[in-house]
């Protein structure tokens, strides 16, 4: 997969959204051990300090942990990821309603045109 | 020693006759983080790296590397691509390989043979036959294929096309150790800032801001293109 970074956006932000995706959508489960920082940043194509400092920022909202020596892995309290896909998935409807205020639907009509949609 | 930088600019000044190129330069850079020296053309990058390699002699002031000043110590640790090849092109690249092993005591052989193998590199061509952007690649990988604790590159992006480009940047990243720092001097910002650690902006001689990339994109929320285009519009 290739990796685009918006040269607007702080980059470490960038790479927490990834990363948040990536647990939300369980690339790497809970309890998973994850990959070095090395594997993370040659895969994004990032500098390493970037990634480091996305994954502390993980780290400090408790979505991963550092078993000392070990590396780092996903937080085993599952309910935190299904908070977090929670805020995602109401983050991305927000947008798609606000999205359809600026055209002039309401809240009934938007949901309607997400019917009319095939997945 | 971990709060000593790795490279400390003290007062620099250089002087031209009476031209002045560099003004009062104040930096310091430390371990582990890669730098975009950012400036217009003939905004001093160039001499600011000629005179952290000892090619050239300040005027006044003092660079130290390591803690040590600039001399026969400081270069061993410095690997620098300069902005134009100095290789003998009549050598094939295996004979270049051959050369650097002899010169330089931290040059790993083997791993610039297989940088150039992942690069479809022949090394058993001749520099003179092969292309501008090929001989350039070639350069990189002698440079970072050195165990330095400091890597100056000045305009490694220059004469490459953009799929190059990135290739260049993904051999500065997997090469590059958290001991060491890199500096890379470029005014084609866009192409390199993501994987900017911090930025140092030049402008005629002097040095008009150091920061952090990210802590810049969010303090002025654009890219540092962006700002650097602002701040110097013409």
């Amino acid at each position: 997969m290739e990796f685009t970074f918006d040269n607007n956006i702080p980059i470490y932000i960038q790479l927490l959204e990834y990363m948040k995706i990536y647990l939300i959508s369980g690339v790497f489960k809970s309890g998973e051990k994850l990959p070095s920082v090395r594997e993370f940043s040659n895969t994004f194509k990032v500098n390493p300090n970037t990634m480091q400092k996305a994954l502390a920022e993980l780290e400090s909202m408790n979505l991963i942990y550092t078993e000392r020596t070990n590396g780092k892995y996903v937080t085993k309290d599952e309910k935190l990821i299904e908070k977090l896909k929670d805020e995602y998935a109401i983050t991305l409807a927000k947008s798609y309603f606000q999205g359809m205020k600026r055209i002039g639907l309401g809240k009934a009509d938007s949901i309607k045109y997400l019917e009319r949609i095939d997945e | 020693m971990s709060n000593m930088k790795l490279l400390e600019i003290k007062c620099l000044n250089k002087s031209f006759n009476t031209k002045e190129i560099l003004k009062d330069v104040n930096l310091s850079i430390s371990s582990g983080k890669i730098v975009g020296l950012l400036g217009k053309n003939g905004a001093g990058k160039t001499t600011l790296i000629k005179l952290i390699n000892d090619l050239l002699t300040p005027t006044s002031g003092e660079i130290l590397i390591n803690g040590k000043k600039i001399g026969v110590e400081t270069k061993k640790v410095v690997s620098y691509l300069p902005e134009r090849t100095y290789l003998n092109k009549q050598m094939k690249v295996s004979e270049v390989i051959e050369y650097f092993k002899d010169f330089y005591k931290d040059f790993d052989a083997e791993k610039a043979k297989k940088l150039l193998k992942d690069l479809d590199l022949d090394i058993e061509e001749h520099l003179s036959k092969m292309s501008k952007g090929m001989q350039e690649k070639v350069q990189l990988v002698l440079v970072m294929s050195r165990k330095a604790d400091l890597y100056i590159l000045d305009e490694p992006l220059g004469g490459v096309d953009p799929a190059t480009r990135d290739y260049i940047l993904d051999t500065i990243l997997s090469n590059f150790n958290e001991n060491a720092s890199v500096i890379i001097s470029t005014h084609l910002i866009s192409d390199i800032e993501r994987i900017l650690d911090e930025v140092i902006f030049i402008d005629k001689g002097e040095i008009i801001l150091q920061s952090d990339a990210d802590k810049l994109r969010n303090k002025e929320k654009a890219s540092i293109d962006e700002i650097f285009r602002r701040m110097f519009k013409c």
